[in-house]
């Protein structure tokens, strides 16, 4: 302690010492009163923007109304892709105050099973703030009626009216259309705008939906109003309507789409089906399909599963990514390019059930003796196109398979394509690093070998080798030159007729005949062989070894208006199983009763429509799933 | 003019203005709080604020010797009280504060912030001038001072323990302790904040750090401070007008009619209404504090100073909480707030200033 010399303490001084302690005190105070006075300036009148737009976005809540998705139509308006009413509950995080008891409230009120708890308790937790949770879509009348009525003793539940994604013809546009679904976080990142994490708010997935989404999204419309700290609404202030997305069309006929979707039965396969004037695309066609009903729903994941599990794979789109050799349905191009490379049509080659290349013999399917080129289109003699392949080499048709689109990538809407291969010797050297052989061209020239194309190539090979024009084919109202081909009118004559006699004169065929009057179709049937010639012949056994089916054609052999390539996974045999669907739907395009008729008894021989179908066979499996203990054992 | 009967005069016209204008005025913004209701504050509150006035000018009214010789009698009744309270709670287990009596809950640690000043005052009005500098006049006081904030703290209640504290801490200092022993006490307390720290208890703790960056949790503990600036802050300069304020009446203000009423004022009057409300306290320890200085007793002078200081604290800390400078202690606004027992704090402060007042009138000085 430090010891200085201090005046003696005495009262007076204790007096003076009190006064000036106090006004010490007192100063202190007054400091602490003007810097309390400063402060509170600051925040009122230096911040106050800020502080007013803070008590502003308290007291005004702004919710995002997702914007209507445009249509996707057909080529008459017809809808492919419409939406419908959805009545929805959803949960604002932040205005959830017992947690508990809201959770086990709308548990009894809508029913909902374990796993939609656990989805929403998932999304709870990741969720913040006023970022609204979904916890059920597309509620019946009672049951959001039923919430409505209980919403003053249910703080943070936000019912809304709000509207779906709707696919009429359900499982016939699934691969045409694609699908919407919520976006993922990923897909939120990536544009961070706030409608993406606004329950409802759906973007395009797959196919048009994804392509066409910036013009089909619309603007979203947003609803003000003044809300109490626990989220009651006291006022609306006002509301701005959404703007719905711009309608697609197409240039399909929703008709037909159905039709020949429908028309294909429990095929696994594709069609598509051009107009030969401009080359629209009128149907788009890949069964087994999904529903895209339910993807925008939000699949379950035992429906997913389903479809995975399915042989016929419904979640691929074979008509662009399902690659096949094309067999005999090459023929008509084969003969367009010999007559290309001076061969006389009225030639005529002597089949003897079979080609003698060397000391191998390359069989044919029949012995037919003496052929002209139509004839040996019509009677798909292999050895005819062997001795042509064998003379010209498969060098010279390449380039006329390529005119007319094989081999290629089309721009198409939406699509992801594969396509395929058309072989030559320069290709095989880049590949195999190997020389052509003279088998090479044979086994190409019917459509094996190194030969693969989509079903989509082959409906554009028969609708140019139809209209002499190099039409390119669109989903959309899209403009193409469309040029004549460069061959020779004799060439594309010979082609016709061929097919012409394939179906209607002694052809592979006869029996798809059209069952109209003076309309008839042209066409060419092809069976691809899934394994060597050598293993079986293809004809029975397990499904997935048997041949290909396919089939391209255009009707009316006059003028043509339609052309199409069909391809029947499996299905035994061109003539077989694919042509007659060609026959019903070309009928249905001529006359759509009559097509009908026809359809509905071979779908009751089927067991329903296409929904029936998939909701029995999909019930079956989720029994058969749930009480086999090994659901990957095929049975 | 009409003579002014002496009976009129002696009543203090004045500090009842001032202490009706504030209260006033809390009327008003409690009357807003509920949501244009004279119930269920306004009403009870203005009835309090008449009885406790009544009291004040009771208390006004009594010898000042009286408060001095039932200084230490009454300290120890408190501490009693206050050690009641905590056995209670231990009993009933959990934080306990107040003694539920039938009519009142009456609590010790109100109490407690008058008797420690009043204890305070007769320790150094009776001590000889000649021992200021030496220890005899410390280590009582701080044992008169350490075991009530002791047993505050206990409770837990941080905010009346640092209440207590400053008040016998003020008395100490302007008895004329060496300046230096506050200091260097203030600058070891500054040093010891980790520890001290330390013993709080979690809540505490996270009250402190969220004092410290309030945005860190802008929904949790950290809304109450968030919610109450921007009430203060979108009020501006004039307000929102009366009865016009979104934060407080659509609930995003908690405890807007009590502990945050300033928030809610300053809403709807702004920067105006907080000045002329900052004003009123002005003029209210303005006049205490010449009370003080102008006491005939040393004891009135201490008291009065200590007295000072513990209106002065309420109103400080809880402006200072509002305005996001201070942690979230739970100190109302005298006489603005809805409550009791502050305001029957703040009038015993009142009327005990008033007796000194009284006092000083009536005699000569005299220190001793």
């Amino acid at each position: 302690m430090p010891k200085k010399k201090s005046p003696p303490i005495t009262e007076a001084w204790r007096g003076i010492t009190f006064t000036r302690r106090a006004l010490v005190v007192g100063g202190a105070q007054a400091a602490v009163g003007v810097a309390l006075a400063a402060r509170m300036a600051y925040i009122s009148v230096v911040d106050n923007d800020r502080y007013v737009l803070e008590s502003e976005s308290n007291r005004v809540n702004l919710t995002l109304v997702p914007p209507r998705r445009g249509w996707i139509v057909d080529r008459h308006g017809k809808a492919l892709a419409n939406n419908r009413v959805s009545l929805r509950i959803d949960l604002i995080p932040d205005r959830l105050h017992n947690k508990e008891m809201i959770l086990g409230q709308l548990q009894t009120l809508l029913r909902l099973d374990g796993d939609a708890m656990e989805r929403i308790n998932r999304d709870l937790k990741a969720a913040s703030g006023f970022q609204p949770v979904a916890v059920k879509e597309d509620m019946t009348e009672a049951e959001y009626s039923s919430i409505l009525v209980r919403l003053p003793e249910l703080p943070g539940i936000a019912p809304q009216r709000g509207f779906a994604r709707n696919y009429p013809t359900g499982a016939a546009v699934g691969h045409l259309i694609g699908y919407v679904g919520a976006p993922n976080a990923e897909e939120y990142q990536k544009v961070k705008d706030p409608l993406y994490i606004t329950p409802g708010y759906k973007i395009g997935k797959d196919g048009l939906e994804k392509y066409f989404q910036e013009m089909l999204k619309g603007e979203p419309g947003a609803r003000r109003v003044e809300v109490t700290a626990r989220g009651k609404v006291v006022r609306d202030l006002s509301t701005q309507p959404d703007m719905q997305g711009k309608t697609v069309h197409l240039t399909i006929d929703a008709g037909l789409q159905e039709y020949v979707a429908r028309r294909m039965g429990r095929e696994s396969g594709a069609a598509v089906v051009i107009d030969c004037h401009n080359g629209d695309i009128l149907a788009f066609v890949s069964m087994p399909s999904f529903d895209p009903n339910s993807f925008s729903d939000g699949i379950s994941t035992s429906e997913y599963a389903w479809l995975r599990a399915d042989d016929h794979q419904p979640l691929i789109n074979k008509a662009t990514r399902g690659l096949y050799p094309p067999g005999s349905t090459l023929k008509p191009m084969a003969a367009i390019a010999a007559i290309e490379h001076g061969v006389d049509p009225s030639e005529r080659h002597t089949c003897i059930g079979g080609y003698r290349l060397g000391n191998r013999f390359f069989r044919c399917l029949g012995t037919h003796g003496s052929l002209d080129m139509p004839s040996a289109i019509m009677k798909s003699c292999n050895s005819y196109f062997y001795w042509l392949a064998h003379r010209l080499g498969y060098d010279a048709m390449a380039p006329t398979a390529r005119l007319l689109g094989l081999g290629e990538e089309f721009r198409l809407a939406g699509s992801n394509q594969r396509y395929g291969t058309i072989p030559d010797s320069a290709w095989k050297m880049r590949k195999y690093d190997q020389r052509w052989t003279a088998s090479d061209s044979l086994n190409a020239v019917i459509g094996q070998g190194y030969v693969s194309v989509n079903p989509l190539q082959l409906a554009v090979m028969a609708a140019r080798i139809a209209s002499g024009r190099s039409l390119y084919p669109r989903l959309v109202n899209r403009q193409f030159r469309n040029e004549p081909l460069p061959f020779s009118p004799e060439a594309l004559a010979v082609a016709r007729q061929g097919m012409d006699l394939v179906v209607n004169g002694a052809g592979t065929a006869v029996r798809s005949r059209l069952p109209l009057d003076g309309i008839t179709m042209a066409g060419k049937t092809g069976t691809a062989q899934v394994r060597g010639l050598r293993t079986g012949n293809g004809q029975s056994g397990t499904w997935k070894f048997r041949d290909h089916g396919l089939f391209v054609g255009f009707a009316p052999v006059v003028n043509p208006r339609y052309a199409t390539g069909i391809v029947i996974e499996h299905g035994m045999g061109g003539s077989r199983a694919a042509a007659p669907v060609a026959r019903d739907f070309m009928t249905y395009l001529f006359d759509r009763e009559k097509g009908m008729e026809a359809l509905e008894t071979l779908e009751a021989g089927w067991g329903g429509s296409i929904k029936e179908r998939m909701d029995r066979d999909y019930a079956a499996w989720k029994s058969g799933a749930s009480s086999d203990p090994d659901p990957g054992v095929p049975q | 003019m009409i003579p002014v009967p002496p009976a009129i005069q002696r009543i203090p016209w004045k500090l009842i203005a001032i202490l009706a204008g504030i209260t006033g005025f809390g009327l008003l913004v409690l009357y807003s709080a509920a949501g244009g209701s004279w119930s269920p504050w306004a009403w009870q509150q203005g009835v309090r604020f008449l009885v406790f006035l009544g009291v004040a000018l009771v208390i006004g009214r009594f010898p000042i010797r009286i408060f001095e010789d039932f200084a230490y009698i009454a300290y120890i009744g408190v501490l009693v009280l206050l050690l009641a309270v905590e056995l209670l709670g231990f009993v009933g287990g959990g934080s306990q504060r107040w003694l539920n009596l039938g009519i009142i809950n009456l609590q010790p640690s109100e109490l407690m912030k008058v008797t420690i000043v009043i204890a305070l005052a007769r320790f150094y009005a009776q001590l000889p001038p000649g021992n200021t500098r030496t220890f005899t006049a410390l280590w009582p006081a701080l044992v008169m001072i350490g075991l009530p904030a002791g047993l505050v703290m206990l409770q837990p209640d941080l905010g009346t323990a640092l209440a207590i504290s400053i008040g016998g801490v003020v008395v100490m200092f302007v008895a004329g302790l060496p300046f230096w022993w506050f200091g260097s006490t203030a600058a070891a307390g500054i040093a010891a904040l980790p520890i001290f720290f330390s013993f709080l208890h979690d809540y505490q703790q996270k009250r402190v750090l969220i004092f410290l960056d309030p945005e860190s949790d802008p929904l949790g503990a950290g809304y109450h401070i968030s919610q109450s600036k921007i009430a203060i802050g979108s009020g501006g300069i004039g307000g929102k007008g009366f009865l016009n304020g979104s934060q407080s009446h659509l609930d995003y203000l908690p405890e807007g009619h009590t502990d945050f009423i300033f928030a809610t004022m300053a809403e709807e009057w702004g920067l105006i209404g907080g000045l002329a409300l900052l004003f009123g306290f002005f003029l209210l320890l303005r006049w205490s504090t010449r009370v003080a200085l102008k006491a005939r007793t040393r004891f009135g002078q201490l008291t009065a100073a200590g007295l000072t200081m513990t209106i002065f604290f309420y109103i400080a800390i809880n402006l200072m909480m509002v305005m996001g400078l201070a942690p979230v202690v739970g100190i109302p606004l005298p006489l603005f707030s809805y409550g009791g027992s502050s305001m029957l704090t703040i009038m015993t402060c009142v009327g005990i200033i008033l007796a000194i007042e009284n006092d000083s009138k009536t005699g000569s000085r005299r220190f001793h």
